[in-house]
Order: structure tokens, then C-alpha cells, then sequence
């Protein structure tokens, strides 16, 4: 169960704190990577790009592009994708009052799965259909689970739409691995797009920011909300708050969200669940503070993910999902026994 | 290394046999002719020392199953084809291979049966489909890909005697030898190029560990992917920024097939528009098939490498 808000006046520094977090984790990230490229060139060259400065980084066009092009949109995708799952993941355990729930819950990561399968295995000339097919699946699983825990139980039943996730995800994964089983060949590409990527430059940064925007509109929107949810269905229903309708639109903000997140950079584990909770630990239970600090920590988590990913066995690259999951788990059980420790 | 020991020992044996008789003052010739070597079966039992352990073939086999793509072109080049009834769903080359859907990934030992198979060649030993042949007393020959010329090389040579074909691999295996080392030896050597071999957009490269580099090395050509540390195994997946700061004299693409990939779509790649290999036009598109098989169509993979050397030698 979710503790209760701390003290109010506290929100603005903790959010400036995040901030700063975030703005060091990306300009960590910006300054290494596998390309070897001086940190002062990279200064200089951030320099050049704006406005009104000129100056000379002594960096070959081709490394300018690969920065340009490569480095900086890349840090960005990671910030949007981290900041958009940790947001979806904090909207879902506030909806459901679960702890343990995920932006891949609902069967979006299975829909999302499914259909970038689909699309890799019938339409391999075109790359680009990846994303949409992604976005469709994942706004279409969460769609079948909430038709389905809708028509099984009482609307608005969290239990039973929680139950109905977990029977499309089995269902859905099924179908996954069945499809697959036909094109060996794609089982690369397949297994690749599972493991999360968020190395697609800047077209996938304006493919998921106007969705970005939307979700995280809607969500910090219905922060107070979620607060007055927390206390159970009948005293805020008391309080004049319609719970059905609150939770039917923080359940579709985070599953677009979730949606927006898979299509640009595949299934990153691990992100949605555990920031809400390191942010609940730190900032307090009010979702008022939580659904932003998410949304900020979501971020630099992943940048800084990002980064070990493309460094620690430079110039190769490890899938970014398998960083989160790897060097998540054990952050999160240090904050676990850190905050239990000094609650207790 | 895994020497070919073709069991001459039976041939040897009726050699013997008849010398034996010939002692005997020559009366007899009933017994002799059943162990001689005259007829094309002659060399059976034969013995082939494969990934699995040595492997006994009593007889010249009639009814070969091929859950290899490798394997099936190499059956075919050596003159194995008319024995071979059935192919892996992956077997696309030569177009007479009477493919089916048995798959070699996810091997189904009961339809690999019904096909009643004297011999099946695998390259992968998927769910212990060796085992479970064996259980059945089917011979399997797991010839595992190959990872160095001289390993292809010695599994064609051991696919001719497993399948009575010993003569015509031999032929083969000197051909492509002979193929090879004349391409590699035409190679300009002094330019000092370095390549980037893709498999994957993602992208995904092979390193001069794999078989595949071991060709590209035999041409002279330095590859970028072998920056990466060795626990990135042989492909490793390469950071995008890495490629186009290596910015490769060469780059070898063996996902046309499988993601339409080009000249073109290379350069729409984030920061990749301005690499050498785009702009001097030196982007080659390889066949995905050949350049991830190790069987005799590695000579079309060499002279593809050979063709874009001489070409980037001389621009």
C-alpha cells in the first residue's frame, strides 16, 4: 500500500534535484561513447551547434554527423522512451493499487511484441513499419485485456483486468512464437527488437515526442487523482471523484505512453517498475510528486543505462534491455533495504 | 582438425583375403569377389570421424536427409544429389534439392524418420536430434559451420566418403582451393583496406575469428569489428557511432536478402551519410546465402571480395 503525501512545499526541490539529475546523466551521456572522441571536443562541438557561437572542435564531419546524428538524438530517444515507462508504470500501480504493476501489465508488451514479429516476418522491406506495427499491438493488447476484464468481471474490476492481462500476454506470446517458428531467419532481427534499442536518431525522437507529450499531459494532470483514489473507491466516489472514469483515462494515458515507448525502441524491462518505486521511497507516496519524479528519474535511469550499454564492451553493444534488467535488480533491492532500514 | 579416416580397412582386408586364398593354390575364387572393391560400393563400411564421434556408414547410402542448408550444396556439388530424398525448409540452392518442410532449427524426429533416411546430415545438433536418431539407429553426421577454410574443406571431403562420393569431393575441395588461393593471390595487398561486414541493420558484424573474416583476411583486408572485445563473441553487435568513425574503405552488406539493404539505405542511416565506402560508391551486396555458408559456393563469396578489392585498389 502507498504511504501518503510528505509535505507539500518539499515537491518543487525535489523535482529541481531530479532535473539536475537528468541534465548530469545526459551530459554524461553525450560525452562518451564508442566513438573516440575527446570529452572537450564533444564540449566544443555542443558549443558550436548554439546559436550564435562558433567555434572549431577540430572534429571531422563524419564525427560531427555521428554526434549530431547518432550520439545526441540517441541520449534523447533514451530520456523520452526511460521518462515514458517509469510515468506509464507509476499510472498503472496507481490505477490497480498495486505495487508490482507494469507498463507491460496489460498486454502491451505481448500486442507490441506480436505485431513487430508480424511486421519483421511479412513486410521485411520495410524497416519503418516496425514502429507502427509496435504502436498498434501494444494500443491493441491493452484493448483485448480490457474488453475481455470488462466482459469477465464487474467493469472496472482491477483484479479481474490485471487476470485478463496475463491471459492475453500468455496468448498473444504464444502466437509470437508460433509465428516465428516460421521465418528462423528474422529470429536475429525478432530477438533483437525484443532485447530494446534506442539507437534510431532523430526521426524516432518525432515519431514518440508528440505522444510523449500527450500521455505525460494527461498523467501528471491526474496526479491529485490518483491521490484520492489510494483511499479506496467508495470515499472517493464520497468525494465526488468519478473512480471508473479516472481510471479509464490514467489507463489509457499510460498505455499510450507504453504504446509511444515500444514502438521506437522495442521491450525495455524493468524501467516502469522500478523507478516509481525508488521515486515512492524517496519523495513519498503522493502521486502528485510520484508521476513527475518518475517521469524525470524514468529518464536519466535509462540515458544512463543507454551509456553503459554502449560503452562497457565498446565498440560492441550490449541490448540496452538486458543493462536495465542487469544493473536495475540489484539498485533496486540496495534502495529496498536502504529505506526499509531507515523506516524501521 | 578432424582428419578423414575412411575405413580402407575392408578393401584392405579382401586384399588380404585374397592373397590368402591365393596361397591356398588358387582353386578358390567363390568367396573372393564378395569383399572386393570392385563395384562404386565397394568402399563400405566406411568410417567418418565427425562432430558426433566416429561415424560407421555399412553401406553406400541411398536415402540421405540434409537438415542443412551447407550440407545440401555440398551433397549436390559432389555428385550426392540423386541419394539425397529430402532437404531442410532452408535448403534454397540448387533449385533441384526436393526441399520440404522439415526444419533444421526446430528438428521433428518422427518426420525426419518417415522419410526413411540410411544417412541424415545435420549442422546443428537442435534438441538432441542426434541422440534421438541414434535411438532409432538412423547414422547422423553432425558437421558443425565451419571455422576455418581448412574445416570446410575437410567436411566436403568427409561428406564424399560418407556418401560414396570420395573422388568427386576431392575434385571439389582441390577446385575451390585452387579458386581461392588464385583470387587471394591476384588481391592488391598494399592499400592496407579495412572492410565492415554486416549481417544485421542493427547492426551486427563478423569478426576475422568467424569463417567468414578468415576469407575477407585472405585478401588482405583489415576488419573494423575486430576492436571488439572478444566477449562479444564473433558477431558481435557493433555500436552505429563505432562504424561510421572506423569508416570502413569497404563495407560488405549480407543483408540484402533478408532487409533490402543498400548503398542507399545505408546512407539514411543516422551519420552515415558521409562515409567513404558510401561516397567512393564501394558498398557491395552480397548474396546472404553464400556469404553465411561454408560450402563449396565459397568461391563465389571470394570472388565477390576479390572483384570489390581490385576495384577499391584501383580507384
Amino acid at each position: 500500500m502507498v504511504t501518503q503525501a510528505g509535505p507539500s512545499r518539499a515537491r518543487p526541490l525535489w523535482v529541481v534535484c531530479a532535473l539536475g539529475v537528468l541534465a548530469v546523466s545526459m551530459i554524461a551521456a553525450l560525452l562518451d561513447g564508442a566513438a573516440d572522441i575527446s570529452p572537450w571536443q564533444v564540449v566544443l562541438q555542443v558549443v558550436d551547434w548554439l546559436p550564435f557561437f562558433q567555434v572549431d572542435s577540430g572534429l571531422a564531419p563524419v564525427e560531427q554527423g555521428l554526434l549530431f546524428e547518432l550520439r545526441l538524438p540517441r541520449v534523447l530517444v533514451a530520456a523520452v522512451v526511460g521518462g515514458l515507462l517509469a510515468m506509464a508504470g507509476a499510472g498503472y500501480q496507481g490505477v490497480f493499487r498495486n505495487p508490482l504493476a507494469d507498463p507491460y501489465l496489460l498486454g502491451a508488451a505481448a500486442g507490441a511484441g506480436l505485431a513487430a514479429t508480424a511486421a519483421i516476418v511479412l513486410l521485411p522491406a520495410t524497416t519503418g513499419s516496425i514502429p507502427v506495427a509496435a504502436f498498434l499491438g501494444a494500443v491493441g493488447g491493452v484493448l483485448l485485456a480490457y474488453t475481455l476484464g470488462n466482459t469477465a468481471g464487474r467493469a472496472g474490476g482491477t483484479a479481474t483486468l490485471v487476470l485478463a492481462g496475463v491471459a492475453v500476454t500468455s496468448f498473444l506470446t504464444a502466437i509470437q512464437t508460433f509465428v516465428q517458428q516460421f521465418k528462423v531467419e528474422e529470429l536475429q532481427r525478432i530477438y533483437s527488437w525484443i532485447l530494446g534499442d534506442v539507437g534510431g536518431g532523430w526521426d524516432q525522437l518525432w515519431l514518440v515526442l508528440p505522444y510523449a507529450a500527450v500521455s505525460a499531459v494527461l498523467l501528471l494532470l491526474h496526479g491529485r487523482m490518483l491521490d484520492v483514489l489510494s483511499v479506496g473507491d467508495e470515499e472517493a466516489t464520497s468525494l465526488g471523484l468519478r473512480a471508473g472514469r479516472v481510471r479509464l483515462m490514467v489507463l489509457l494515458a499510460a498505455s499510450l505512453a507504453t504504446a509511444a515507448a515500444v514502438a521506437v525502441s522495442g521491450l525495455i524491462g524493468f524501467v516502469g517498475i522500478v523507478v516509481p518505486h525508488v521515486v515512492r521511497r524517496i519523495a513519498g507516496g503522493s502521486y502528485r510528486i510520484v508521476l513527475p519524479l518518475s517521469l524525470i528519474g524514468g529518464a536519466a535511469f535509462l540515458v544512463l543505462a543507454d551509456l553503459v550499454a554502449r560503452t562497457v564492451i565498446a565498440p560492441a553493444e550490449l541490448p540496452i534491455g538486458v543493462v536495465t534488467m542487469f544493473v536495475g535488480a540489484p539498485f533496486f533491492v540496495v534502495v529496498l533495504r536502504m529505506t526499509r532500514r531507515a523506516a524501521t | 582438425m578432424r582428419p578423414v579416416r575412411t575405413a580402407l580397412a575392408g578393401a584392405l582386408l579382401g586384399t588380404l583375403l585374397l592373397a590368402g586364398c591365393g596361397q591356398d593354390g588358387g582353386t578358390t575364387t567363390a568367396s573372393a569377389p564378395t569383399t572386393a572393391p570392385a563395384s562404386p560400393s565397394g568402399d563400405f563400411p566406411v568410417t567418418v570421424e565427425a562432430g558426433n564421434g566416429k561415424v560407421t556408414i555399412a553401406k553406400k547410402p541411398q536415402r540421405i536427409v540434409s537438415l542443412s542448408a551447407t550440407h545440401t550444396e555440398t551433397l549436390f556439388a559432389i555428385g550426392a544429389g540423386p541419394q539425397v530424398v529430402a532437404v531442410d525448409d532452408q535448403s534454397n540452392h540448387p533449385p533441384e534439392a526436393p526441399k520440404t518442410d522439415l526444419s533444421g532449427f526446430k528438428p521433428n524426429v518422427e518426420a525426419i524418420v518417415a522419410q526413411k533416411p540410411d544417412l541424415v546430415i545435420v549442422s546443428d545438433d537442435q534438441d538432441q536430434v542426434v541422440a534421438e536418431l541414434g535411438k532409432v539407429n538412423v547414422p547422423v553426421l553432425l558437421q558443425p559451420a565451419a571455422t576455418k577454410l581448412d574445416e570446410a574443406y575437410e567436411e566436403i571431403a568427409e561428406l564424399g566418403a560418407a556418401t560414396g562420393n570420395k573422388a568427386k569431393a576431392d575434385e571439389v575441395v582441390a577446385g575451390m582451393k585452387t579458386a581461392i588461393d588464385g583470387l587471394a593471390a591476384q588481391a592488391p595487398k598494399d592499400k592496407q583496406l579495412t572492410y565492415y561486414h554486416e549481417l544485421d541493420t542493427t547492426p551486427y558484424a563478423a569478426t576475422s575469428k568467424t569463417f567468414i573474416g578468415q576469407i575477407y583476411g585472405l585478401f588482405g583486408l583489415t576488419n573494423i569489428a575486430d576492436k571488439a572485445p572478444d566477449a562479444a563473441g564473433g558477431y558481435p553487435k557493433l555500436s552505429a557511432e563505432f562504424v561510421a568513425q572506423a569508416d570502413p574503405d569497404l563495407i560488405f552488406l549480407a543483408d540484402v536478402k533478408c532487409c533490402q539493404q543498400s548503398k542507399d539505405t545505408l546512407a539514411k542511416r543516422p551519420g552515415w551519410k558521409n562515409l567513404s565506402a558510401i561516397e567512393n560508391d564501394q558498398v557491395i551486396q552480397l548474396d546472404d546465402d553464400i556469404a553465411s555458408r561454408w560450402g563449396p559456393r565459397v568461391v563465389e563469396l571470394a570472388e565477390a571480395i576479390g572483384a570489390a578489392v581490385s576495384k577499391a585498389g584501383t580507384s
